[in-house]
């Protein structure tokens, strides 16, 4: 079924590495056009300093607006890593092998994007750093520890430091390849340094390999936790349509859904621009798309529940949002677009062989399942705030203002910026584990049998 | 929610021995500031607005600000049609931070920038708020307001600020103190003499502004003050009382059987 991956050793160091070291011309006009966007963000946040949040579409009674959306939607994308790094390994998916580092770089990148966010809209930023980073020990001061504000960076933080030495762990080897490789003197120190003195001597592949193994144990719980505590930021609240009991489960798998769909992206993006046809092939994207296939389904199973529960609670301010978000303008149309993108459109293709082995109608779908999450998450957020309650005096409408859609624009270049840095400075491909992998797939022979060549130990 | 057929209801749940108004975390022997508000003896005349919008150092609320609805009244008059033109009516329901005894700001706030009180006041502490807004979203009433600009008053009128209330910076979220610092005031002139508090001693802005006394404020824990007797009336409810809020405000309202339709629902 799946054709193994057929290149000598010494193409796969090349091919792998070689982004790395060359300095292609598209490089430098991409990061120039990102570094320009995320200037004008830096710009309209520093608008944001002088000026105050009325810069930004709020209005009475509505004070939430794209900025959580926004950070719903970074932290959903986020979990592609851990599904992939973690719960892959663990099921011990072959296919899972060029995927991994992509999808925990991803999730680095978008989960410091996403950290951004509360800062950002907050009414006092610098105060934001003062009160949640560094606790006031001094004067007994503490943080509110029933506010769900401040769980949130308790987990997004303890996902982001596994994250990040899941990734490092995993890339010692390649580290110490890409010093073995690199003749620019600087690089070679620099390299030198980060690879920590990994010379592929038994022990150190022992270590290295159980490190990664642990590390995939002890991070599933954080699988369940963060988007959970994300979900809790709503659920814990008594505004209607945010507090359905079933709102941690369906945001898991929310994330999961927009996240392997946002690696499926990144890899397709990969495979032209670094010239890595030999190493994601057809084999991965569709076992990604078939995963998917079975994610998405849950994700809708659970959105219907969220709606089934809403309807059932009865509770009038409840149901008035439902009707809300369904049935009048302009949410009508937002949610008809959020469900043919998010669900009809992509797993109606999926189901295709021939969609799921090609290329470019992955490239799409899977673009358009993260346009239609971004729609889910905007649904979720603000009609419950327009219509709180039956006191009619005060409905409000929010409509994003211009300074919203900048800060947006400016958080996708970010990480797309951050990928592509990460990507040009350090082996982004696994090239250790992709040969680990074709050693696991080689045979030899004994006397008349073929046999693998290695045998798994766990 | 506040819809005809509960308030019909009322005189049932009135009766029993625990009202919505009762704080589920007593204070042994503390204050619970508490208002009853009389919708039928209410006009809309707005006094109680101008009230506490200069007695609380409020800015003014230009037309644009309206529009835009970033205009900030601590107290609002809410207008709600009643009944089909021409029978039409007019209803306003003043409503302003309900101090809930359950207050489902209080929990979400990460920097305890707002905290329930030993007098039974939800406060709001500016120096802590960082503006997460988290608050004024959670809040059901919508009572809490955010700051976008910094203050500003049109000379003369900065000249007549109150020295007792706090100026509040932007990019933090306020609402109704029940005029703190006149009960403080009050409770340090009681100390000073050695007595208690007298009912009807502290007066907030807007009661005192109400020409029909459709307002009135006082101790709910003693139970001789005519705030606890009012609560106790046969027209008393509370706003949006299955949320179990536990506000500290009561509103009072005669229903008539008559008029009880879907109109009045969600005239507006």
């Amino acid at each position: 079924m799946q054709e193994p991956v057929t290149v000598d050793r010494e193409t796969a160091n090349r091919e792998l590495l070689d982004f790395v070291f060359a300095w292609p011309k598209w490089f430098f006009a991409t990061t120039g056009l990102l570094g320009a966007v995320i200037t004008l963000g830096l710009i309209i946040f520093l608008l944001l300093m002088i000026f105050g949040l009325q810069l930004f579409g709020y209005a009475h009674p509505v004070y939430w607006g794209f900025p959580v959306v926004n950070f719903v939607f970074w932290i959903g994308v986020s979990h592609a890593g851990i599904m992939v790094s973690a719960i892959l390994r663990l099921a011990q998916a072959e296919w899972r092998r060029p995927v991994t580092r992509a999808a925990e770089v991803l999730t680095i990148f978008s989960l410091m994007t996403a950290m951004t966010f509360p800062i950002i809209h907050s009414g006092r930023p610098w105060r934001t750093l003062y009160w949640e980073f560094p606790y006031d020990w001094m004067r007994g001061i503490w943080p509110n520890p029933r506010s769900p504000l401040v769980w949130d960076p308790a987990a997004i933080f303890t996902y982001l430091t596994s994250t990040v030495m899941f990734v490092y762990i995993a890339l010692l080897p390649d580290l110490a390849l890409a010093r073995d490789r690199v003749k620019n003197p600087i690089g070679k120190a620099v390299y030198g340094v980060l690879s920590l003195g990994f010379r592929g001597t038994t022990r150190q592949w022992r270590i290295q390999a159980i490190a990664g193994i642990l590390l995939s144990a002890l991070i599933l719980p954080i699988f369940v936790s963060v988007h959970s505590i994300v979900s809790w930021d709503f659920a814990v609240t008594i505004i209607p349509g945010w507090h359905n009991t079933v709102f941690a489960p369906y945001f898991v798998i929310g994330a999961v859904h927009s996240g392997v769909s946002a690696v499926v992206t990144v890899m397709i993006i990969m495979r032209y621009a670094f010239g890595l046809k030999n190493f994601i092939t057809k084999d991965h994207i569709d076992s990604l798309a078939r995963l998917l296939i079975i994610v998405a389904t849950v994700w809708l199973f659970f959105f219907m529940l969220d709606f089934m529960f809403g309807l059932y609670g009865t509770e009038p301010a409840e149901v008035d949002t439902w009707q809300r978000r369904l049935m009048e303008p302009p949410w009508t149309a937002i949610a008809i677009i959020f469900i043919i993108t998010g669900y009809i459109i992509p797993v109606g293709a999926w189901l295709f062989r021939r969609v799921r082995r090609n290329f470019f109608l992955m490239f799409v779908t899977t673009i358009l399942v993260n346009i239609g999450m971004w729609l889910e998450r905007y649904m979720i957020v603000i009609p419950g705030l327009e219509r709180k309650s039956n006191l009619t005096f005060q409905y409000g409408d929010y409509l994003p203002s211009a300074a919203e859609f900048g800060i947006i624009a400016a958080q996708l270049a970010l990480v797309i910026a951050g990928f592509l840095v990460f990507s040009k400075l350090l082996p982004i491909m696994p090239a250790a584990d992709i040969k680990e992998g074709q050693i696991l797939r080689d045979e030899i022979k004994v006397g008349r049998a073929r046999v693998p060549a290695t045998m798994r130990e766990a | 929610m506040a819809s005809a057929t509960d308030t019909a209801e009322l005189p049932v749940v009135a009766a029993a021995a625990t009202l919505p108004t009762d704080d589920p975390h007593p204070e042994t022997d503390g204050h619970r500031w508490g208002m009853v508000i009389d919708a039928d003896k209410c006009t809309g005349c707005q006094a109680c607005v101008v009230a506490c919008q200069s007695e609380n150092n409020l800015a003014l609320n230009e037309e644009n600000r309206v529009i835009e609805r970033r205009a900030k009244t601590w107290i609002r008059i809410e207008r709600y049609w009643e009944g089909e033109w021409p029978n039409a009516k007019a209803r306003f329901l003043p409503v302003l931070c309900q101090h809930c005894g359950n207050a489902p700001c209080e929990t979400v706030c990460p920097v305890w920038a707002t905290y329930h009180n030993p007098d039974g006041l939800n406060v709001q502490v500016y120096n802590r708020c960082i503006g997460t807004r988290f608050c004024a979203n959670a809040c059901p009433y919508s009572v809490r307001y955010f700051n976008f600009w910094e203050p500003e008053w049109p000379s003369p009128m900065d000249r007549q600020l109150n020295p007792d209330v706090t100026v509040r910076t932007k990019g933090i979220v306020e609402k109704c103190t029940f005029c703190i610092h006149r009960i403080n005031r009050t409770k340090r002139q009681a100390d000073r003499d050695g007595r208690p508090v007298a009912d009807g001693e502290v007066e907030p802005a807007c009661v005192q502004a109400c020409p029909t006394t459709a307002l009135v404020f006082g101790d709910l824990n003693d139970s001789d003050s005519k705030v606890s007797e009012l609560s106790h009336s046969k027209r008393a409810f509370t706003l949006l009382e299955p949320l179990g809020t536990a506000p500290a405000i009561t509103y009072l309202k005669k229903v008539d059987p008559s008029h009880v339709d879907e109109h009045e629902e969600h005239g507006h």
